[in-house]
């Protein structure tokens, strides 16, 4: 079950690379958020309940619930418009994100690792180069916080693969998700949509040596 | 005393925050000078003890959080000196420019002691939230802009220092231990899991180049140290670099107690001379003088990595040199707002016969050239010389070949500008305006820049042991 879950996580980064309007980008991160309180349910038994309870909210009402609603009302406050507006065609795009998802795929089997979990893995690492990649190709300021909402969630899932061991560190990469969501997202909601009005990566090319 | 401090930096912190009224925020900033001061003597005498389980007071950690001590106190002196003067500052403003200063020099001082990689990296995302709260203090298009970048940056940084932290927690899973203490990492060293380690290394030393000032991620913190006001960019560029140097040193000795040493050496050689290239490129172009001194700090930085990669005597002239750069680079910031008065720029174009206006703070900026370029009689200059010692013994010709040539063209095209700023007149320069500036806020300057010298040429054993202890599990 859990494997299944994680495959249909890949799937929505391929769908995401193929995905227009800005609007299926918060979609899928929300899609995203459920399918990881499924995965937290099923992976993390051996951990004491409160602290599972904690793990669960995190992934149900942040992110499936709280983040994508936020970004909703950031899209709408600031007028973004519907396009996501990527520098580079969709079909290349998903022909790229393909390539890095096989690729990583050829590097876990290289892997001879008992302990590992390979599927953890290599969702965990496409997810993070899909992120990166997304950052990198699109031309908004909007959809790079996505992506490095993305790349959060990717590292959520590599967090979950050491969960049972360490549930430390399942709860410091819940705080580094909070503590970074809610910087980047005030500074959005806050400053940047007010001052810069059609919000583009173009126009912060303004701070340079003068 | 650690909880103490903690709780106390937090409190001051949350208080300036809160607090509107001009003689209660003084108030509280020189209780937090006295607790940081008292801070740094406890933990003097509490030599190795920890405190909290997680911080121990170990010769690296201690000889930097005492040179963050001696550059903070004339810090929040020249900040105060600043806000008073900046008549557009609101109490709002000033509040949180307060508040996220003492914030982030407690935070610092938090990662310099801590001997957990997860505590460190807690600290270090305090530090990016108070930073960016500093390099947003002038509230306009381009300072959003760099908070913009500098938060986006350091956000993917610290996400990376994390999936570091996760591989290496895979890579421990074969030893039987979860500790992630850097005591329990040297005792199981030989039991890791080199395939996860490589991958542990790549992701941490990535995600603390930003904080250092390396490539690939040094971008931000140039702009960075660009926006924010002189006081807190001369924190930025000397103690914060430190904690990005601690945050890969230490993870560094337990690597150089696996076969994977000669690897890791070979990344950091890598991105040292990529650092030093880019400074060079950007130092022969830079007419922006904040710009100038951060690209300045990279070259330093990329220096010190060559030392660390080149092994030997490097260890020691690395942190000589890293505690050198601290005290030379922050007299520089602070020296740039005196100069910002008189010329109400920070164009190298627009600013030029220094020398007529204010005698005693040109001369620290001749010093202060003379010291950062490495130049006997500067101490800079002896831990410069080790770390080219340590290459030429390691065998690194080319290397120290090709450093020494980009070198001297940094050199070149610092000296330029800083000759054209100290002597030569700009036209049309309306100087019946030009404030008169108190020679006496020079002062900490001097007192900087003499003991950068002193340090050098003169170390007092204690310092030299100090050092010695730090390096002393690297030599295999």
């Amino acid at each position: 079950m859990i494997d299944v879950l994680l495959i249909v996580f890949i799937i929505t980064l391929l769908y995401v690379s193929i995905a227009n309007r800005i609007i299926t980008y918060v979609k899928v991160l929300a899609l995203q958020g459920f399918i990881l309180f499924g995965v937290t349910f099923l992976q993390l038994q051996e951990i004491n309940t409160l602290n599972l309870v904690l793990i669960l909210l995190e992934t149900i009402v942040f992110k499936a619930i709280a983040v994508p609603l936020f970004l909703d009302h950031l899209i709408k406050r600031n007028n973004i418009t519907r396009e996501a507006e990527p520098y580079i065609p969709n079909f290349l795009s998903l022909v790229i994100t393909t390539i890095i998802i096989v690729v990583t795929i050829l590097l876990a089997n290289s892997v001879k690792d008992d302990n590992l979990d390979k599927i953890f893995f290599i969702v965990a690492l496409s997810t993070l180069f899909t992120g990166l990649y997304f950052i990198a190709s699109r031309k908004k300021i909007i959809t790079h916080v996505m992506g490095y909402l993305i790349i959060e969630n990717g590292v959520f899932v590599l967090s979950l693969a050491v969960g049972n061991e360490m549930p430390m560190l399942v709860n410091l990469g819940i705080m580094l998700d909070i503590f970074a969501s809610v910087l980047i997202l005030g500074i959005f909601l806050n400053k940047i949509g007010d001052v810069f009005k059609d919000v583009d990566v173009n126009q912060l090319s303004n701070l340079k040596d003068y | 005393m650690t909880g103490i401090y903690l709780t106390g930096g937090i409190l001051i912190a949350g208080l300036l925050f809160a607090n509107r009224n001009v003689i209660i925020n003084n108030a509280l900033i020189i209780l937090f000078g006295l607790l940081q001061t008292v801070f740094t003597i406890y933990q003097c005498s509490n030599y190795r003890g920890t405190d909290l389980e997680y911080f121990t007071s170990d010769s690296l950690g201690l000889l930097f959080l005492i040179t963050l001590t001696v550059v903070s106190l004339p810090a929040l002196m020249h900040s105060y000196l600043y806000i008073k003067r900046s008549p557009e500052t609101s109490h709002h403003s000033r509040s949180i420019y307060f508040a996220a200063l003492v914030l982030l020099i407690t935070s610092i001082s938090a990662a310099y002691l801590a001997n957990h990689i997860a505590v460190v990296w807690i600290f270090t995302e305090l530090t990016t939230l108070s930073a960016s709260a500093l390099i947003y203090h002038h509230r306009n298009k381009l300072a959003l802009e760099g908070t913009w970048k500098y938060v986006f940056i350091c956000a993917i940084s610290i996400t990376f220092v994390f999936i570091g932290i996760l591989f290496l927690s895979l890579s421990l899973q074969g030893t039987g231990s979860e500790d992630l203490s850097y005591s329990n990492l040297m005792a199981k060293s030989d039991q890791l899991n080199p395939f996860w380690l490589r991958l542990a290394f790549l992701f941490i030393f990535t995600g603390f180049t930003a904080k250092l000032g390396l490539v690939p991620m040094y971008t931000a913190g140039v702009d960075a140290k660009d926006k924010a006001p002189a006081p807190a960019g001369a924190l930025l560029s000397s103690a914060l670099m430190n904690m990005g140097f601690i945050g890969i040193f230490r993870f560094y000795m337990v690597i150089a107690h696996t076969p994977l040493h000669h690897w890791a050496n070979i990344v950091i050689f890598v991105s040292a001379i990529l650092s030093i290239f880019v400074a060079t490129v950007y130092m022969t172009k830079v007419i922006n003088i904040k710009r100038m001194f951060a690209y300045s700090s990279i070259e330093h930085m990329g220096l010190v990595m060559l030392g660390v990669a080149a092994g030997g005597i490097g260890y020691y002239a690395a942190i000589l040199h890293l505690v050198l750069h601290a005290l030379v680079k922050s007299s520089m910031f602070f020296q740039f707002n005196q100069l910002y008065n008189v010329f109400q720029s920070k164009s190298v174009a627009y600013v030029g016969n220094y020398f007529k206006y204010n005698s005693t703070g040109a001369i620290v900026l001749l010093i202060a050239f003379i010291s950062a370029t490495a130049m006997p009689p500067s101490g800079l200059f002896v831990s410069e010389f080790l770390i080219f010692r340590a290459l030429f013994e390691g065998q690194y010709i080319f290397v120290l070949l090709l450093v020494l040539l980009l070198l001297t063209i940094i050199i070149w095209a610092f000296a330029k500008n800083i000759f054209k700023i100290l002597f030569t007149p700009v036209e049309g320069f309306d100087d019946s305006n030009v404030p008169k500036i108190n020679p006496w806020e020079s002062l900490t300057q001097y007192v900087l820049l003499f003991a950068a010298v002193w340090l050098g040429l003169n170390p007092p054993e204690i310092f030299v042991d100090l050092i010695r202890e730090s390096v002393i599990l690297l030599q295999i």
